[in-house]
């Protein structure tokens, strides 16, 4: 049915719905972002404990020792609700379509050297189990953290390391490389240089509390991995053999970029929240820096040989700036 | 070259090394231990790799077309909403069925989100962790679309301000939320049987199909807009609930008893549920599509006899309150609308008794049961309204302890009788409203002596706003509901007379004159 509507301006009776107006201290309009995000999960009147965990609550605010009066103080700073965040993507996922089939058209691949493409073989193909390991990590936090804030960023952030394990798959297909990805695999589950980080994820997989999942992953193994990887690698192959590693491997530099402005606004908000929390966070901190700088060594070494360590030290520099930044200290 | 065109992945196994071929079984940490919540339940899993994908979707895929989709339907919000839209639908009565829709339906689809990330998170199989995983995201999507398509109505109609605030403490709201605590307090196998196929595969399209064509008919181009963006994802949700069915009842043949009392359960849950949906197409909507008998057959009957006729090669039969359904479906819808009728100052959407033309065309869709029953208390209330008393039933009602709404259906085969069950535990008596729900209680005592009941609660001094003191001398436990539940002065009462409708009287015709 249409029908003819002449334009006539009427005035609303209120610009936005109750519970975003009180947290706005006024009756405004609210972004999206805000609609469909704030105060959405329910806090009480829960019918049932859940049968695989009776000591909580469906969502329970003390499955964390972080201790927040407000959980969506933890907002993502690009105000991903789901359409904002698949058109991102959308965007991002076009130009990486169109790197990879410039590359297939014009051989670019086919034409990268022997020496190069072992490189990449090497260090770059394990990695897509990394980032399985981020996904598996990060779909716990959207699924047990408190709060709407939380959970969707990181359902988003979960989805995402699923695509960029996917990019690096489809790197090795392009590089018509697929017996090394079975390589790469064995490599991951056995060569002594992958045990350290292989041992480090699997033990994140069994953290329970989901925010020092949070930190160990998105700001600490994360946060050296990759710079380590997708800035000093890329640069050492962009230099010895060219670019077109840096083109396929645009959207997990992109995405990277992106998604740390999230983890840092996060664990600033948390940690501003109360010296306890600051406490907490910094703990984690140092804890997962310790595990992270054993078990990406290796990695480092396969990558650059006898440069590894200053370029550990280098990354654990830019880490300890951030912490600094968001207020946790170093 | 040739070497190299040999290895050219097939379709198939280029997405196994794009998903499965990612996942290792861990060694430093015991899988169990990864992955704990797979075999309390008893369903048992001997080889995950058997697992067929039900789509093969990659995320730059998944990103490309969901990107097409939103962009779409956010043109198409704008535009509505930029013209006034609201002004277009059929009639100011419309409205109260996105009332009902926002405070029942974007929490629950949110609930379907963090169940699917949940069960994303405890799957072993890399397939169909990665199936639950995008289906979470798909929910937050349908959580999100719904608010921000009725988000306008919000600014020009009541009852609308306080959806977020009442999806946990709204009497009749309290059905759907137990019904998503009981699934995703389940474990991940029960979720999967009660949202991925009882509620996503049985029943989804008799929620969104009639919701959908209504919001189409009444001229709401906004709703329909969500509904059908929504419905292309359900493609998906579908195949994956039917999946995981098939998948347990191949792995193991003693899951089969198990798998059989699942799909018992919440096919009755999700009927039950649908009542409120059923009482939309029989009274809320001004312009109807179809009755709510005549989907029940389709999409039901037809469509549902069919799947489980499909389903018995393995084993698995028609759900046990098939039968109780069909008998149903000529007096549910009547029993809850005139149960909402008389509850006109603690909802948060108007009710009103039918007109005449309206009385005919249910005594058309319903010959067999709507003279005999419904009519006349209609226009008996049609009377008292007339002469100013308009019917109002002050007292508190009696909840049915699994499915929590108010026990209001009838005997089965005794359509004057209203159904009682009771069942008694640990020296306390607890009531049913049917058999089923009776069943389901004495299967799992302990997770159903748990139930929230508003009216329970609120004797207890559970249900009282911010700032009152229950252990003040003077304190009467339930006096303070309307601030306990945030609701708006405005959407109390009958339609009749309302702002809604005095309002939309005078838009509308400030926007059709000349
Ligand atoms: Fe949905
Ligand atoms: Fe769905
Ligand atoms: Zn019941």
């Amino acid at each position: 049915m249409t029908m003819d509507l002449r334009t006539i301006t009427i005035q609303p009776l209120r610009q936005t719905f109750g519970h975003l107006a009180r947290r706005m201290g006024a009756d405004k309009p609210a972004s999206r972002y805000m609609e469909g995000t704030m105060d959405l999960q329910p806090v009480e009147n829960f019918h049932y404990r859940p049968t695989w965990d009776a000591e909580h609550d469906i969502f329970d605010p003390r499955l964390t020792r972080i201790v927040m009066k407000d959980w969506y103080a933890l907002k993502d700073p690009r105000q991903f609700y789901y359409g904002a965040w698949v058109l991102a993507r959308g965007r991002m996922q076009e130009t990486a379509g169109a790197d990879f089939d410039l590359a297939d058209e014009q051989g670019l691949a086919a034409g990268y050297s022997a020496e190069g493409k072992q490189l990449v073989n090497k260090v770059l193909l394990p990695l897509r189990h990394v980032a399985w390991a981020s996904n598996i990590n990060n779909s716990f936090v959207s699924a047990y953290g408190y709060g709407i804030a939380i959970a969707q960023a990181a359902a988003y952030a979960s989805m995402d390391q699923l695509g960029i394990a996917q990019y690096i798959t489809r790197l090795a297909i392009s590089f018509e490389e697929i017996d090394a990805l079975n390589e790469a695999k064995t490599a991951w589950l056995n060569a002594p240089e992958w045990q350290g980080l292989r041992r480090w994820v699997e033990d994140q997989m069994v953290m329970q509390d989901w925010f020092e999942l949070f930190v160990a992953q998105n700001f600490v193994l994360e946060g050296l991995l990759y710079p380590l990887v997708y800035e000093k690698f890329n640069a050492k192959l962009n230099a010895a053999y060219g670019p077109v590693v840096t083109m396929l491997t645009r959207f997990q530099r992109e995405w990277y970029a992106e998604n740390a402005k999230w983890v840092d606004t996060v664990l600033k908000a948390a940690a501003a929240e109360s010296p306890e929390n600051k406490a907490v966070l910094a703990e984690w901190v140092h804890n997962a820096k310790q595990r992270s700088i054993e078990a990406l060594t290796p990695v480092a070494e396969i990558a650059f040989g006898a440069d590894a360590n200053s370029i550990m030290e280098l990354l654990v520099g830019q880490i300890n700036a951030r912490a600094i930044k968001a207020g946790i200290g170093a | 070259m040739d070497m190299k065109v040999a290895k050219k992945l097939g379709l198939k196994e280029r997405y196994t090394m794009m998903t499965r071929d990612l996942a290792w079984d861990t060694t430093y940490q015991p899988m169990d231990k990864v992955f704990p919540q797979v075999t309390y339940e008893g369903i048992k899993i001997h080889d995950w790799d058997k697992w067929e994908d039900p789509f093969r979707l990659t995320m730059d895929a998944y990103w490309k077309y969901q990107a097409e989709k939103e962009r779409k339907l956010y043109a198409i919000l704008d535009a509505f909403n930029q013209n006034n839209g609201h002004l277009s639908v059929t009639d100011a009565r419309y409205i109260n069925v996105l009332k009902l829709f926002l405070g029942s339906t974007p929490p629950l689809e949110l609930m379907a989100g963090r169940g699917f990330s949940m069960v994303g998170r405890q799957m072993v199989g890399a397939g169909p962790r990665v199936a639950c995983m995008m289906q979470a995201v798909d929910e937050y999507r349908h959580c999100q679309t719904q608010i921000h398509s009725i988000s306008n109505y919000n600014k020009f109609y009541s009852g609308l301000s306080e959806f977020a605030h009442q999806q946990s403490r709204m009497w009749y709201l309290a059905d759907g939320k137990s019904f998503f605590d009981d699934a995703i307090t389940a474990g991940p196998f029960e979720f999967m049987v009660a949202i991925g196929f009882a509620f996503e595969y049985v029943l989804t399209n008799i929620l969104f199909v009639p919701f959908i064509s209504g919001a189409a008919y009444n001229g709401d181009m906004a709703a329909m807009t969500v509904g059908f963006s929504a419905q292309s994802d359900e493609a998906r949700h579908m195949t994956l609930g039917l999946e995981c069915i098939k998948f347990m009842l191949e792995q193991d043949p003693d899951n089969l008893p198990i798998v059989q009392r699942w799909i018992d359960k919440w096919t009755w849950r999700g009927t039950r549920k649908l009542a409120s949906v059923g009482m939309m197409m029989d009274y809320m909507l001004p312009k109807r599509i179809m009755s709510f008998k005549e989907a029940w057959e389709i999409y039901f009957e037809e469509n549902g006899g069919a799947l489980f006729k499909d389903l018995a090669r393995y084993g698995v039969t028609v759900p046990k309150c098939f039968p109780q359904t069909i008998e149903e479906k000529e007096h549910i819808t009547h029993q809850s609308w005139i149960g909402f009728y008389m509850k006109p100052d603690a909802m948060s959407f108007h009710t009103w008794s039918p007109s005449p033309e309206e009385l005919d065309w249910l005594s058309e869709k319903y010959p067999n049961t709507f003279d005999k029953y419904y009519r006349p208390v209609y226009e008996h209330w049609a009377k008292m309204e007339k002469a100013g008393k308009r019917f109002n039933n002050k007292t508190q009602p009696m909840n049915c302890q699994v499915c929590v709404t108010t026990v209001k259906y009838n005997e089965p085969g005794d359509p004057m009788t209203t159904c009682f069950r009771e069942s008694i535990y640990k020296g306390e008596k607890y009531h049913f409203c049917s058999d089923h729900c009776k069943e389901i209680f004495e299967h799992e005592p302990e997770k159903y002596i748990q139930t929230f009941i508003t009216s329970h609660q609120v004797l207890q001094g559970k249900c009282e706003p911010e700032g009152v003191d229950t252990d003040a001398p003077d304190f009467k436990p339930g006096s303070h509901m309307m601030e306990y539940w945030r609701l708006d002065p405005d959407v109390q009462g009958d339609f009749n007379g309302s702002l809604d409708q005095k309002n939309f009287a005078a838009w509308r015709e400030l926007a059709t004159k000349n």
